[in-house]
């Protein structure tokens, strides 16, 4: 696995700052330079020596996508932790699903004001792999020669964890050994900006960031834009017991549908029946009774919507307020990586499942009450909680009223 | 300007884009860019428009054609210099 995330970036480094409960959010004088009403986000940060580690001086030179950047730094590393060598010979067994919302925007700013300033001739030749939308899936595909499926999805905030099925789904139909699935997302005011404008961000917390992403709170005031990149590589058991590699967690299985923005569904809310149906059919595609789910990674987003999710959850597992497992949120430390929430969310998720910890949910004094009637406060931990859990729930929505869920499990070799 | 100066100028331009770096260090005014420096096709675009940052001058599209190695990219650019 590998990320990069507002909070940390490297996977170790990633481990110990959720489990410490570590923020991201920081105040950015950009936005408010811009005027935005929220003046926070969260950006990942790394060394000019990590730079040089993944990316050569030419593949520098004018690199303005962030999310190329940091997907391109996070897929590398997955590779590299799954102990897959990158050779001079092609690999038709290793495929890509790398996906994106919109990809370096900073990019397209530059070529907008060159091509307006009649300079077209002057935008030079990485314009095009800095801005298509799977020119994350393309850098990575030439990095790692890669010669199975090499692709870029794209469903909003359910991207990240969609990568992972569609990436599942074709090692199980047997086209591929192994996929490296993912995704990533941009940071900064013009992928941020259409957010702002919904007024669905918090604007009260421009000189506290660290309190803002609130889910599960009652005081829930809007999510904290944010933006990164996680990877995984997944591979048939075959394969990684022939290769002798350590596995961290099983994908049972899972489910994508979405809602037609139909009933209670729109564009920006999810339709709660569909909701409730990805949950249903992930666990029946898992093989898996509601009862033995541990631990929940909620989309969770830090919105009124997180009562409204949780009941979905209530109902899609059939479980009164007793048998409610644990549930945090990511979105607590590092606000909402948008499309690569999911992909970031699953790595924190399978380093939950293979280390035995459950990460600690910020922010959240006042539990929502709603979500109280649902799920019992010590389910809901708001510090490091030191515990072996076998199976966990990872769910994704995102715009358009689209919906992800994948089921993991602790890997054992008995 | 001497078209070794030039050539000595053109030689730190192309250096990042080079796949070669053996042809590189004994580079002449026949070293093809793309054949004996192995730069990608599509870098030679990011060249010119580091020639035209580096010289002051415009290249056009008919120049650019021609330029695929040393010796005519040279020429390119003491015909724009003096025009200029």
């Amino acid at each position: 696995m590998g990320v990069v995330a507002p909070n940390a970036t490297g996977l170790p480094q990633f481990e110990e700052a959720i489990r410490a409960g570590k923020s991201g959010i920081q105040f950015h004088k950009e936005l408010e330079e811009l005027k935005f009403s929220c003046q926070i986000g969260g950006v990942p940060k790394f060394s000019q020596d990590l730079m040089d580690h993944y990316f050569t001086a030419l593949e520098q030179r004018g690199l303005l996508a962030t999310g190329l950047i940091y997907g391109g730094i996070a897929g590398q590393e997955a590779w590299a932790d799954a102990q897959l060598e990158i050779s001079e010979e092609l690999d038709i067994d290793s495929g890509i699903i790398f996906g994106t919302g919109v990809l370096g925007v900073e990019k397209l700013r530059e070529a907008f004001l060159k091509i307006d300033d009649k300079q077209v001739r002057r935008l030079g030749s990485t314009s095009v792999l800095q801005t298509m939308a799977s020119g994350i899936s393309a850098f990575l595909g030439g990095k790692l020669g890669c010669g199975n499926q090499v692709t870029s999805n794209s469903s909003a905030c359910s991207t990240g964890t969609e990568a992972l099925l569609m990436g599942f789904e074709r090692i199980q139909y047997g086209k591929a050994k192994r996929m490296l699935v993912g995704s990533c997302s941009d940071s900064g005011p013009y992928v941020w900006g259409g957010f702002d404008a919904l007024r669905i961000l918090p604007h009260q917390y421009n000189d506290r960031p660290e309190s803002a992403s609130q889910p599960l709170s009652a005081g829930a005031a809007g999510f904290v834009p944010s933006s990164g990149a996680g990877a995984l590589v997944l591979e048939s058991l075959e394969s990684a017991l022939e290769r002798g590699v350590p596995i961290y967690a099983e994908v049972l299985g899972g489910h994508l549908n979405s809602g037609g923005q139909r009933e209670q569904g729109s564009m920006t809310a999810p339709n709660s029946t569909s909701v409730i149906s990805c949950i249903s059919e992930a666990l029946r595609d898992a093989g898996v009774n509601s009862k033995e789910i541990d631990l929940i990674n909620g989309h969770l987003t830090a919105t009124a919507m997180d009562a409204t999710e949780i009941e979905n959850w209530a109902k899609a597992l059939g479980l009164d307020r007793e048998a409610f497992p644990y549930i945090n949120s990511l979105k607590s430390h590092i606000g909402h990586a948008l499309a690569a929430a999911g992909s970031i969310e699953l790595v924190s998720s399978v380093l939950e499942l293979s280390r035995g910890f459950i990460f600690p949910n910020l922010n959240c004094e006042r539990i929502h009450p709603e979500v109280l009637k649902r799920v019992k406060e010590d389910k809901i931990p708001r510090a490091l909680l030191e515990k072996n859990i076998k199976l966990l729930a990872k769910a994704s929505f995102g715009f358009g009223d689209v919906n992800a869920c994948v089921i993991l499990k602790s890997y054992d070799d008995e | 300007m001497t078209s070794e100066a030039i050539q000595a100028r053109l030689k730190q331009i192309v250096k990042p884009y080079v796949n070669n770096q053996e042809n590189f260090e004994n580079l002449t005014s026949e070293s093809n860019f793309i054949d004996d420096l192995e730069i990608n096709s599509a870098n030679l675009v990011d060249i010119v428009l580091d020639v035209e940052d580096e010289f002051d001058i415009r290249i056009e599209n008919d120049d650019m054609e021609i330029m695929t190695d040393v010796e005519s990219t040279v020429g390119v650019i003491q015909k724009k210099l003096s025009a200029k």
